[in-house]
């Protein structure tokens, strides 16, 4: 169990260095960000001040060097539009964000994992259609336009609920809707399909037959073996806690990370936009971490079985 | 215990009827769809009733089916029809050259890491896990923040997409190859490498990297209107769904057809090619139920 910990521990270190050498390599390929901040006919002194300033006249295994340095110390660029710390910009969103997500989070668990795990049990019944169905929309209706016409449909025809912004808790309905229905159905499917792997396992059958009622069989020997692929879907929901809502806070007009990400990449605000990138790295390694933890929990076999998951 | 009955039964398409051997409606319905979508695109501009660009000021917002416009006009009074089919054309383009990029590159990434073992496959693997690691939407709007956009860098980017889902399978399809008899085999009779990659194991493993590639080219879609809808992705004058139904939002209360056009397109579009896709993947996958 300590080597399978471990393991994933280096693979999660891994996986955040390649993602900052990766915001590094792009943000040096991606041109000089003296010319792009600074209007191209600024004086030839203000442009090299500017680079002077942001040390882009130093060699670049230095540059790379200073950036793994600051970063590490918390220090990650200023926003090269207002000149505050981008780490502090990002940071004042990331409630505003939360507080879509996390009921959207509960909309998804409370209404996708009962559904699945119903569906499955009464397989081909009308309920697991309508759950299909419901799970396939959620797959192919892009959340703006489900966003659009739960806009069209609540607030421009019926007029219940505002089409956007952020002043009060009403104006979170709709966003939190949108969210959830849509992870719901992806969670149902996963739940259910998982389901009915399991109930075609030949120790379902064992327990049923060695006359186990029914509820038991389904409490104790099928639904924790089903959880195991279940977590790994609900692990990365809570990785994208931080960034999951991008497309849908840009229709409601909800200031959050993801509207700031947006903004920021038709600014190329290029110090937002990797504070951003690396702290959803890290919100998500973090998350996939824990399911591996999870893993070691729902599955005895992991215990012992060899690290890195090859085969 | 009628539930337990049930366990017993073979798993079975959830699309599918009760005989195995007709093929279900929404499959049949949904190949419809796709073979039009596929003629529109290929066809059109000699099935535009407009240019997608011609304004026409005097015809602002007009209703669909009301006046020549059979699906009305926008802001700027374009004919949405014509703008549609061009949208089609766009993203179907780019989703079918991304979904080609992605499963070219995947396997052969897959292939190397199965041929080489070693740390070939240790790389692959890592970036693999690097890239299932964030959630693509950020990765590709980092990218563009950092390079800026244009219509090749962008199908290069939804390229990436998926990729490492077909490294994957291939590369565990390929290592299960290499220990069958037919690819040592292949390979006693002095076969070059990249002969028993490419013409024996490669076509007995098609069937399952298909089936992955019916399970992206949605995802493509869904990612490139997305992309477009925050006007990140297709740029102006080019069109793509996504930016139909991103420019129409701001006439959705006055002229709500502007959107919900391409909007329709889009969810059928998906829908139809994962309804494909599962069928398929009951038909074709011999590792998959």
């Amino acid at each position: 169990m300590i080597r399978f910990i471990v393991s994933r521990l280096a693979r999660a270190v891994m996986t955040i260095f390649l993602v900052m050498t990766f915001s590094f390599i792009v943000l040096r390929l991606s041109g000089d960000p003296a010319l792009i901040i600074m209007s191209p006919d600024a004086p030839p002194e203000a442009i090299a001040a500017f680079r002077k300033s942001w040390g882009l006249d130093d060699p670049i295994w230095l540059q790379y060097f200073h950036y793994f340095a600051a970063v590490l110390e918390g220090e990650m660029g200023r926003s090269m539009r207002d000149g505050r710390p981008a780490l502090q910009i990002v940071g004042e969103r990331i409630p505003t964000t939360l507080l879509l997500t996390l009921p959207a989070l509960l909309l998804k668990v409370s209404i996708g994992i009962p559904s699945g795990v119903y569906a499955a049990l009464h397989r081909n019944s009308r309920i697991d259609r309508l759950v299909m169905s419901f799970a396939v929309f959620g797959f192919t209706v892009p959340s703006f336009v489900l966003a659009l016409v739960l806009v069209l449909v609540f607030s421009v025809w019926l007029g219940w609920l505002p089409t956007s912004g952020a002043d009060s808790w009403r104006h979170a309905i709709l966003p939190v809707v949108t969210l959830g229905l849509g992870g719901a159905a992806v969670l149902a499917r996963f739940t259910r399909s998982a389901m009915l792997e399991i109930l075609g396992q030949p120790y379902i059958r064992t327990a049923s037959a060695k006359g186990l009622a029914w509820s038991a069989v389904v409490r104790a020997h099928a639904l924790p073996n089903a959880a195991i692929p279940t977590i790994t879907v609900l692990g990365f929901m809570v990785g994208s806690l931080l960034a999951g809502a991008v497309v849908v806070e840009s229709v409601f007009a909800w200031p959050g990370v993801g509207r700031l990400l947006v903004v920021a990449v038709s600014n190329r605000d290029l110090a937002v936009v990797q504070v951003i990138l690396l702290l959803v790295a890290l919100t998500m390694v973090a998350a996939n971490f824990m399911v591996d933890l999870a893993y070691g929990i729902f599955d005895p076999r992991i215990k012992q079985a060899a690290p890195g998951g090859a085969k | 215990m009628s539930l337990l009955s049930d366990t017993n039964v073979p798993p079975v398409a959830d699309l599918r009827s009760h005989r195995p051997d007709t093929i279900p409606l929404g499959v049949k319905l949904g190949a419809l769809w796709l073979c039009l979508m596929l003629c529109v695109a290929l066809l059109g501009p000699s099935l535009m009733p407009y240019s997608f660009t011609a304004i026409d000021l005097k015809a602002r917002l007009a209703l669909p089916f009301a006046s020549l416009h059979w699906l009305g006009t926008d802001e700027l009074g374009r004919d949405v029809l014509s703008r549609l089919i061009v949208s089609i054309r766009i993203s179907l383009l780019v989703s079918l050259i991304a979904t080609l990029i992605s499963a070219i590159f995947g396997t052969a990434l897959g292939f190397f890491a199965a041929h080489f073992r070693g740390w070939v496959e240790q790389a692959v693997l890592i970036l693999a896990d690097f890239q299932a690691s964030i959630p693509f939407l950020i990765f590709a709007l980092a990218v563009l923040a950092f390079f800026g956009n244009s219509l090749s860098l962008f199908i290069m980017l939804m390229g990436l997409f998926g990729w490492e889902r077909y490294a994957r399978i291939a590369r565990g399809l390929a290592i299960s190859a290499n220990a069958q008899g037919y690819a040592s085999a292949v390979r006693q009779l002095g076969a070059e490498p990249s002969r028993v990659y490419l013409r024996h194991i490669l076509p007995n493993t098609a069937s399952t990297l298909i089936v992955s590639m019916t399970l992206v080219f949605p995802e493509i879609i869904l990612l490139e209107s997305g992309l477009s809808f925050l006007g990140l992705g297709v740029q102006p004058p080019m069109t793509s769904l996504g930016n139909m139904v991103g420019y129409g939002r701001e006439y959705l209360t006055r002229a709500p057809w502007i959107l919900l056009a391409p909007a329709s397109v889009i969810v059928l579009t998906a829908l139809s090619v994962s309804m494909l896709g599962d069928w398929l993947r009951d038909r074709l996958d011999p590792t998959l139920k």
